[in-house]
């Protein structure tokens, strides 16, 4: 009733292949579009921007990019806080060395650094399969981690450790470092993420992304119809480390503003995998849903304690918070193990068969 | 030249100067792998009946641990809380059986595998809110255990052997004796075998999978306790021991997520490689490298046998 695709008739074959080829998902993109770089700049405050919608819209990102590993591919990965740290470290020793060029072109070379990474990282995939490479990918965690701590070029040799960000400026306003409002900082993340997002759903529509699929279906198979493992495996683990490392290079540069190792640790490594997991595994909408699902648990759990007014110490809400994230994800894996994407193709169906039930 | 004699020669010649020294290194290589072996056995009987690759052991681990310090702070006797605490590590099976695992049946192995994630946050949550996350004290004494050490003269030198250690080897290897035990003579332990091999065949056959799935986490939760007061005599309990869990992920794709003599080899050449290249190779890159020395044990190894050592053989057919 409300969804109806019925009546719109497709005369070429470009409009049947279109991204969108219905018009209710046209109109509703450009709404969300339209809210998300008009609207939210007006109305949402500096807190809401900078505390929940930016770091969501960079986890997205982070998820999309270990979706297409993980989802697309079928290649398990635990790597994906070493990964987004390389473009991170990257970012920052290019803006040392580079300090002419634009911020924000030096976040996307980034992401090179940390496709190269992944490249050398997925090299074992070839022969191993399933949670071996799981685990293996920890290999890469570490191994990073452990890079960031031990080698102080990486961070300029800096007392503390830690990577601080330049005041960098596009259009003369700052972007970078302290000064940057929130507002200018969370336009530049959304106009990143959205067109990274519109390159990864083109590329997953496209050959590559088929040929993707087919080795995550099954892999011999898909050797057999002639795609060749290697460069298709090598080629998953470069793009998503890609998405992974502008992401980390954003995290640091456009919300967190200094980091260390410890941001890029095996714990972002599970955030990140939990996020596509919940959000559905092979979607890319899902990445978002799972992103703004596992961000903002904590955030609303925390506001919940708030409202009840319950007097509890502030530890003791850290670990009520902890039991209630995990029966949380235990909950929505038994309710839904296909992930929040498939909850939203189950309410797209609804709304297209209301008021009838099928 | 400088760095390929160090990397190649030097730390052989070290060894060849100190032998005592060696023998030291070998020894905490061998207690540190038995220990890793420890927690990878638990990862492995689950991993064999259930196909779920159980991330939260590494919690059990300690929860097991705090569960038997903290029923002892609070006036039990040692033994008694020795009891007590597997009495609760049989309730927490069967209920990680009911709410978890019986709704998740018949779902890929990623999300069971997600799934124990849940479990970790949840275990750590309540730990913390129970136990307090301040390190305690493992009541090693009362439970019996040797302390102090052996000092053994060797090649002119000594060799030091703390009896924890020495008690710890041989729990471990009675313990996987037993299991063994267990797995080839019971009848519960051939049930096991058989929901190992297929879940549907062994269901036809009258197996009840509930039922065995019970008898394994309660099983791995057992042999986390046995790990707990190991490692928690060897330092303190507390939530830092939850990391041992990462270092078994090695051990476990070294020697195989199936088979339990691979968990015990693989550990303990985990151990050994650890340590020997800390102690020897360490300075040249830096401190730290036992972090992923590991890795990089297991990830050679695996280029070679992908299935780990001591793996069933992964057929693949169309």
């Amino acid at each position: 009733m409300f969804y109806r695709e019925a009546g719109q008739y497709k005369t070429s074959y470009q409009a049947d292949q279109a991204l969108f080829p219905i018009r209710q998902d046209q109109v509703g993109i450009i709404l969300i579009l339209a809210a998300a770089f008009i609207a939210v700049p007006l109305m949402a405050s500096d807190f809401v921007i900078d505390s929940v919608l930016i770091p969501v819209l960079i986890f997205s990102l982070a998820a999309i990019g270990l979706n297409l590993l993980t989802g697309y591919t079928g290649l398990l990965s635990l790597g994906t806080g070493g990964f987004m740290g390389v473009g991170a470290f990257a970012c920052y020793k290019l803006a040392t060395y580079f300090p002419g060029i634009n911020i924000v072109v030096l976040v996307i070379c980034s992401g090179f650094f940390s496709a190269a990474a992944g490249i050398v990282f997925g090299l074992p995939s070839l022969r191993i399969k399933g949670f071996y490479l799981a685990v293996a990918t920890l290999a890469s965690q570490f191994f990073l981690s452990w890079c960031f701590i031990r080698i102080p070029w990486l961070y300029n040799y800096n007392i503390s450790a830690s990577i601080e960000v330049p005041t960098r400026t596009l259009f003369g306003l700052p972007i970078t470092g302290p000064t940057a409002t929130p507002i200018t900082r969370y336009i530049i993340v959304l106009t990143i993420v959205a067109v990274m997002t519109l390159l990864a759903s083109n590329l997953i529509r496209g050959r590559i992304g088929r040929t993707w699929m087919a080795v995550r279906d099954m892999d011999i198979a898909a050797e057999l119809i002639g795609i060749k493992l290697y460069p298709t495996k090598l080629l998953a683990f470069a793009v998503s480390s890609f998405y992974c490392g502008v992401a980390g290079a954003m995290l640091v540069f456009l919300w967190l503003g200094n980091a260390e190792s410890e941001s890029f640790s095996i714990n972002q490594s599970f955030i990140i995998l939990f996020m596509v997991i919940i959000g559905g595994l092979g979607s890319l909408l899902g990445s978002y849903f799972g992103a703004a699902l596992i961000y903002g648990l904590p955030i609303v759990l925390r506001m919940i304690k708030g409202l009840l007014g319950l007097s509890i110490t502030a530890a003791n809400v850290e670990h009520i918070n902890f039991i209630t994230l995990g029966v949380l994800i235990i909950f929505f894996l038994i309710a839904e193990p296909n992930g929040l994407a498939r909850l939203w193709q189950i309410g797209k169906q609804k709304l297209r068969v209301w008021p009838f039930p099928y | 030249m400088h760095l390929l004699y160090m990397i190649f020669i030097d730390p052989f010649v070290q060894m060849g100067t100190a032998p005592d020294l060696l023998v030291q290194t070998l020894w905490e290589g061998l207690v540190a792998g038995v220990l890793y072996a420890l927690i990878a056995l638990g990862f492995v009987l689950i991993f064999k009946a259930s196909g779920v690759f159980n991330f939260a052991q590494g919690i059990m681990v300690v929860f097991a641990a705090l569960t038997l310090v903290g029923l002892y702070a609070h006036g039990v006797p040692a033994f008694l809380a020795l009891a007590m605490t597997i009495g609760v590590m049989f309730l927490l099976a069967l209920a990680i059986e009911r709410f978890v695992l019986r709704p998740l049946v018949n779902q890929p192995d990623i999300i069971l595998f997600m799934a124990t994630f849940g479990l970790t946050y949840i275990l750590i949550g309540f730990g913390e809110l129970i136990f307090g996350g301040d390190p305690k004290v493992m009541i090693a004494d009362q439970l019996l255990l040797p302390n102090g050490s052996y000092t053994v003269k060797m090649f002119g030198g000594f060799v030091q052997m703390q009896k924890i250690d020495i008690a710890a080897a041989v729990i471990a290897s009675v313990m996987v004796a037993s299991l063994a035990v267990f797995f080839q003579k019971t009848r519960i332990g051939r049930a096991l075998r058989a929901v190992a091999d297929s879940h549907r065949a062994a269901l036809s056959v009258g197996i009840s999978l509930e039922y065995i799935w019970v008898i394994v986490w309660f099983a791995s939760g057992i042999v986390a306790l046995a790990t707990g007061i190991m490692w928690g005599a060897r330092s303190n309990v507390s939530f830092a021991l939850e990391v041992i869990a990462l270092k078994a992920l090695p051990v476990l794709i070294l020697g195989g997520f199936t088979s339990i003599p691979g968990a015990i080899i693989g550990g303990v050449i985990i151990g050994v490689g650890e340590k020997i290249g800390e102690f020897y190779w360490g300075p040249l890159f830096g401190s730290g490298i036992e972090e992923w020395f590991a890795y990089v044990i297991a990830l050679v190894f695996l280029l070679f046998r992908p299935q780990g050592l001591f793996g069933e053989r992964i057929i693949e057919r169309i």
